[in-house]
């Protein structure tokens, strides 16, 4: 096992608002709007840097969305921020129409997605966003896993012409991905060559993944582990072809079962090559207030079921 | 001076298309298409300044309008086509399969003059915004144009839009509501009361405006008016009185004309009442 260790923690949605930043100095014609939830989403440094590039929308979520495909209609290349369900399920209809279905060029940038969001809740902890995303035509949907790959990733969508969903989360987790990394859209990224085994992991699951695969590696499983940052376009040849290496697979994700990345997987595979598959993923359910330590752990997102769904999975070869 | 005579002729043209287009194919909105007839012409043919033979999505350096009550289709397609973004030929497509001409317009075929999709409501004052606020950063002052149904302010985001517009200043932007006061299960009045439709706007920080919108020489007396208001820190909104299915008296004033294609019987004394000006497609 590939040995990864990191010397600091941040949130993804600091390695966002540091990408915003960066792609305000890079192109003019950026433009960023937020729904009161500026400090959140952290678009101060692109708010104070750029005042006249910034739009504040109040709480109206649907009037922003719109907006912002006047903005990219208008040749502008227009960041959206507010949290993961009130980019998505608030929004669908506005998304779909005015942004996806008119193609624009629209990145919708949502944090406190998924569990890990915490205490406030399941008014606001959303598991369905990917789910909603992902079934749009034209939509990219993008996932990264550390403070490093979302800045790269947030500089990346600026340079990708269309409308994309990024989406990032609130809690402080391992930065073990490089400063100078180059982020490929569609591009999935080997962290540990492996032949036992295939585990897909997207987002915060990514570093859960790793820590499995220590843990893996001491029982004797040799487990290959792959980043799935860009969940569509999926990298379908990377994943048929580590799974006819491995014969077995896992996927990993912060998000409902239902309509997820595993879900996907799970289609590639019965239409190619149909393997024995785990899915770690929460079941047809909303979720509730705790720390997100407690909350991943209740909900079977924690590192230990990641080795358990990965040695269920080889028993079943 | 706009010859008031040629664009009313336009209109009867555009009229006589949205009544042909929606007879061919059994279904779309004439209603309202006809109702907002004149004030699209006027529009397209008078007001805006607009490039049609080399047509630029981001509208840079021209105005721009956006139909957020997508369902009008016909008329802004035959007003699109007659005003020489695409060929006139092409209405008769409206509808068909594999056809740019949408049920509800769309980017979606590359179809010029199609900025935006629209045809779930509520959404064009908010892309009108971004696309004015997108002018104002690059120094361009044209401005931009909407056209909303009555019926479609009953969507809540029309007044987020709306507050924005107001809070924001966004003074290059002249919005215009279809005040036909019909709807598809009845009168406004009936089926959500609009009340004091001014008063609602003002309060949101518009400057309001009041239009005849089948009376040609009003509609470019007040869009005068609107233009000159531009550029105080306050958007404009014009409430536009027409008629539903104005120009076909048994299709005046009622909502029933709002998506029910006329049979041939229907079309034939239609077309009696409007006679052919441009020559149809």
């Amino acid at each position: 096992m590939k040995k990864y260790t990191y010397t600091e923690t941040n949130d993804t949605r600091s390695g966002f608002g540091a990408g915003l930043l960066e792609a305000g100095k890079r192109n003019k014609n950026v433009v960023a709007m937020c729904a009161d939830l500026i400090g959140s989403l952290k678009m101060d440094a692109f708010k104070n840097e750029f005042p006249e590039r910034f739009f504040q929308t109040g709480i109206a979520e649907a009037n922003m969305i719109g907006m912002a495909g006047g903005l990219a209609t208008a040749g502008k290349i227009p960041f959206t921020g507010t949290f993961a369900n009130f980019s998505t399920a608030r929004v669908l209809d506005q998304v779909r129409q005015t942004v996806a279905y008119s193609n624009k060029n629209v990145k919708i940038c949502a944090s406190h997605a998924g569990l890990t969001l915490g205490e406030d809740g399941a008014t606001h902890q959303t598991m369905e966003d990917i789910s909603m995303m992902k079934n749009l035509p034209n939509m990219v949907v993008i996932n990264p896993c550390d403070y490093n790959q979302t800045k790269a990733a947030t500089l990346a969508i600026m340079e990708y012409e269309g409308p994309v969903y990024l989406r990032f989360g609130r809690p402080k987790v391992p930065i073990f991905t490089p400063a100078d990394q180059e982020f490929k859209i569609g591009e999935a990224l080997m962290l540990n060559e492996g032949a036992d085994v295939s585990i897909f992991a997207t987002g915060h699951m990514v570093w859960k993944a790793i820590e499995a695969g220590e843990i893996l590696a001491e029982k004797g499983i040799d487990a290959e582990i792959i980043n799935i940052h860009t969940i569509k376009p999926l990298d379908v040849d990377a994943v048929l072809k580590s799974a006819a290496k491995t014969g077995c697979v896992v996927s990993a994700e912060e998000h409902l079962r239902n309509g997820g990345l595993g879900d996907n997987i799970a289609q590639i595979l019965a239409l190619n090559n149909p393997l024995p598959m785990e899915m770690v993923a929460v079941d047809d359910q909303f979720g509730e207030s705790g720390t997100p330590d407690q909350l991943m752990t209740k909900y079977g997102l924690d590192t230990k079921d990641i080795v358990a769904a990965a040695e269920r999975a080889v028993a079943r070869k | 001076m706009a010859d008031i005579k040629q664009l009313q002729d336009f209109a009867t043209q555009v009229r006589r298309d949205i009544l042909r287009m929606v007879h061919a194919v059994s279904s779309g909105h004439p209603g309202g298409s006809l109702g907002a007839t004149d004030f699209v012409t006027a529009l397209y043919q008078e007001i805006m300044e607009h490039n049609a033979s080399n047509f630029n999505m981001e509208a840079d350096g021209e105005d721009a309008f956006f139909l957020s009550n997508g369902h009008i289709s016909p008329m802004w397609y035959s007003v699109l086509a007659r005003s020489g973004y695409f060929n006139v030929s092409e209405l008769a497509t409206f509808r068909k399969l594999n056809s740019r001409l949408q049920g509800h317009p769309t980017t979606a075929e590359g179809l010029e003059g199609i900025r935006m999709a629209s045809g779930s409501l509520g959404q064009g004052l908010s892309v009108a915004i971004g696309v004015a606020l997108a002018k104002k950063l690059d120094g361009d002052s044209h401005l931009v144009y909407t056209l909303h149904g009555d019926g479609e302010l009953d969507e809540g985001q029309v007044w987020e839009a709306a507050l924005y517009a107001g809070a924001k200043k966004v003074d290059n932007l002249i919005a215009t509501v279809d005040y036909n006061k019909q709807q598809i299960d009845g009168s406004v009045e009936h089926v959500m009361d609009l009340g004091d439709l001014g008063a609602k706007w003002k309060a949101f920080g518009w400057h309001v405006m009041e239009m005849q919108g089948n009376d040609m020489a009003d509609i470019i007396k007040v869009m005068a008016e609107a233009k000159a208001a531009t550029g105080k820190g306050v958007p404009i909104v014009i409430l536009m009185h027409t008629e539903m299915g104005a120009g076909v008296d048994f299709m005046e004033g009622t909502h029933k004309w709002h998506g029910q294609a006329p049979s041939d019987e229907q079309l034939a004394t239609a077309l009696e009442q409007l006679p052919e000006t441009l020559g149809d497609y």
